[in-house]
């Protein structure tokens, strides 16, 4: 196992924030791990304590078989970190991030070149930039590059996508894919549950407590109710005509559809909404069942 | 919702030197639309939106917004409209019931009828607990329909929303969107980017922009027909991978 947490819990003495409740989970190695949750669900907290940088007030975590607490400086040459905040030197130019990072770590960018090849050379053409005048797509790309310039055995990468539009975070996703393939084990945190899949596993996490964590195969499979989705002419009117019916549990909005599940989902449950909703005059309503999303399966999970 | 043009642009144009971050773009939202302004990051969705918000001038093109002329009146403009980002919406070190009478108070709003919306507004929220509290030690999901609340606290006719929704929990993004349907259902015109491709579905129209031009502007069901895709997530990838700018 690379990565150990067992029971875990940080309180933020000033805030008073429960940042964990006793998180306990593995990572084997050369895994693609995913921490899906929202914003102070408590990712960043987690990638602080397996990165050395913050303490937990009881547990204990390992990383490659050290124990975060005691053997800091062995794991720190070890990994390579990528925080949520561009954390970058934005008055040194690119190339000399990227020198500076190689030789904190006694190595050089000729050494690893081949590792980062395809994501710096995207970012060769402004090596003479200062960071801090690069776009944000570049940023992350200068920031992934420093976080592998010693080639680390793992990878942590808090919240890469944030802010990032859907055709770069395609490509982002891409690069680590490649990543893993050279062995490295890659622990990701995104907001975006659509990213989920994209993972071997995924621990789904809110409040600082993980709600499940499986492949997301395995979490879509556990997912307890017959899934329907539903749509007509008139979408905030079919919103608030399913809330209102008593045979329903939950309708939410999914793009085009509402995804509805029922208290009693028996055969007759579909032909009595039809029904219903045909009295209420629905225009070109729609309803088929479904498969249940990661994002599904989150709000299902989620405490009321 | 046909009848009502509130935002109205002609080649509206945005250089920065030889560059054109926003080239030419013409199109028309009606009062009561939730209209989706998406592109990939470097597009020129912020530039325009400033533009249109009546912080920035064009270089070139007309535009008229709620009524008023993009260049000579962008007082006005911002007297008539509301928005709001992730990244900025509400003071922080105020609590609910400062931040309420603190803009109504920027948006000149009468004391007696800040008095009265600050009471109704808390009492809507559900937030009478936690009025006299900092907004700081809100959760995230609160702060945001706060501040959606605060910006439509004159009763704008466009509420500009600049990735309202990022990080929030999948309920509270929802929760969200209620709110902007109620809102243009009174009649206020919605003005929203968003990352989430499942958020383009609730849009009434959604524009694409790419390379700083408009590429696609219909319904989602036409972009959807007209590009022969499932999801507004590949209309969006189909149109955005061809883009030949930098992100940003």
């Amino acid at each position: 196992m690379d990565i150990i947490l067992q029971n875990i819990c940080k309180t933020y003495t000033k805030s008073g924030v429960e940042a964990l409740k006793d998180i306990s989970f593995e990572v084997p190695k050369g895994e693609l791990f995913g921490l899906i949750g929202p914003d102070g669900a408590g990712k960043t907290s987690i990638f602080r304590i397996l990165t050395t940088l913050l303490y937990p007030n009881s547990g204990k975590a390992t990383v490659l078989g050290l124990d975060t607490q005691t053997h800091f400086k062995t794991i720190r040459e070890k990994i390579g970190y990528m925080p949520g905040r561009f954390s970058l030197y934005q008055d040194l130019t690119v190339e000399e991030n990227l020198n500076f990072f190689a030789r904190l770590f006694n190595t050089t960018i000729a050494q690893n070149y081949e590792l980062i090849k395809d994501i710096y050379i995207q970012i060769e053409p402004f090596k003479n930039r200062p960071a801090g005048k690069l776009s944000g797509g570049m940023k992350q790309k200068l920031a992934l590059s420093c976080a592998l310039i010693h080639r680390p055995e793992i990878l942590f990468l808090d919240e890469p996508t944030t802010g990032v539009d859907a055709v770069s975070r395609k490509e982002f996703w891409h690069m680590l894919k490649r990543l893993k393939n050279e062995g490295i084990t890659i622990m990701v945190s995104t907001p975006y549950m659509d990213e989920a899949t994209l993972c071997e596993r995924i621990a789904l996490i809110q409040n600082g407590q993980i709600l499940s964590i499986d492949s997301p195969e395995g979490i879509q499979r556990q997912y307890p109710f017959r899934l329907f989705a539903v749509k007509s002419s008139n979408m905030s009117g079919l919103l608030r005509f399913l809330r209102a019916l008593k045979t329903v549990q939950s309708v939410f909005s999914f793009g085009e559809y509402h995804h509805v599940t029922f208290l009693n989902a028996n055969a007759s449950v579909v032909d009595e909404l039809k029904i219903d909703i045909k009295r209420a005059g629905f225009d070109q309503f729609e309803i088929k069942e479904t498969t249940p999303g990661i994002e599904d399966c989150f709000i299902q999970l989620m405490p009321s | 919702m046909r009848n009502e043009i509130v935002i109205k642009t002609q080649n509206l144009s945005k250089h920065f030197g030889s560059f054109a971050a926003v080239d030419q773009i013409s199109f028309e939202v009606y009062k009561g639309e939730i209209f989706g302004f998406l592109g990939a990051n470097g597009a020129g969705k912020t530039t325009a939106m400033r533009m249109l918000c009546g912080l920035s001038l064009p270089t070139s093109g007309q535009a008229s917004i709620a009524g008023f002329d993009i260049y000579r009146q962008t007082e006005s403009i911002k007297k008539h409209i509301g928005y709001m980002s992730q990244k900025f919406s509400l003071y922080e070190d105020l609590t609910v019931i400062e931040n309420i009478r603190f803009f109504g108070g920027i948006y000149g709003l009468a004391p007696e009828v800040i008095k009265s919306k600050t009471e109704s507004l808390v009492e809507r929220l559900g937030m009478s607990q936690v009025k006299m509290q900092l907004v700081k030690s809100l959760p995230l999901g609160w702060k945001q329909k706060l501040a959606f609340s605060v910006a439509i606290l004159h009763q704008p006719q466009i509420v500009f929303l600049d990735e309202p929704t990022g990080g929030v929990d999948p309920i509270t993004r929802r929760q969200f969107w209620d709110l902007i349907y109620q809102a243009a259902d009174e009649g206020i015109t919605v003005f929203v980017t968003t990352h989430y491709m499942d958020e383009a579905e609730y849009c009434h129209r959604v524009s694409m922009m790419v390379d700083g031009q408009i590429k696609a502007l219909d319904t989602p069901a036409q972009l959807k027909k007209i590009y022969n895709e499932d999801s507004m997530d590949e209309v969006f990838y189909r149109l955005a991978r061809g883009a030949k700018r930098q992100a940003d």
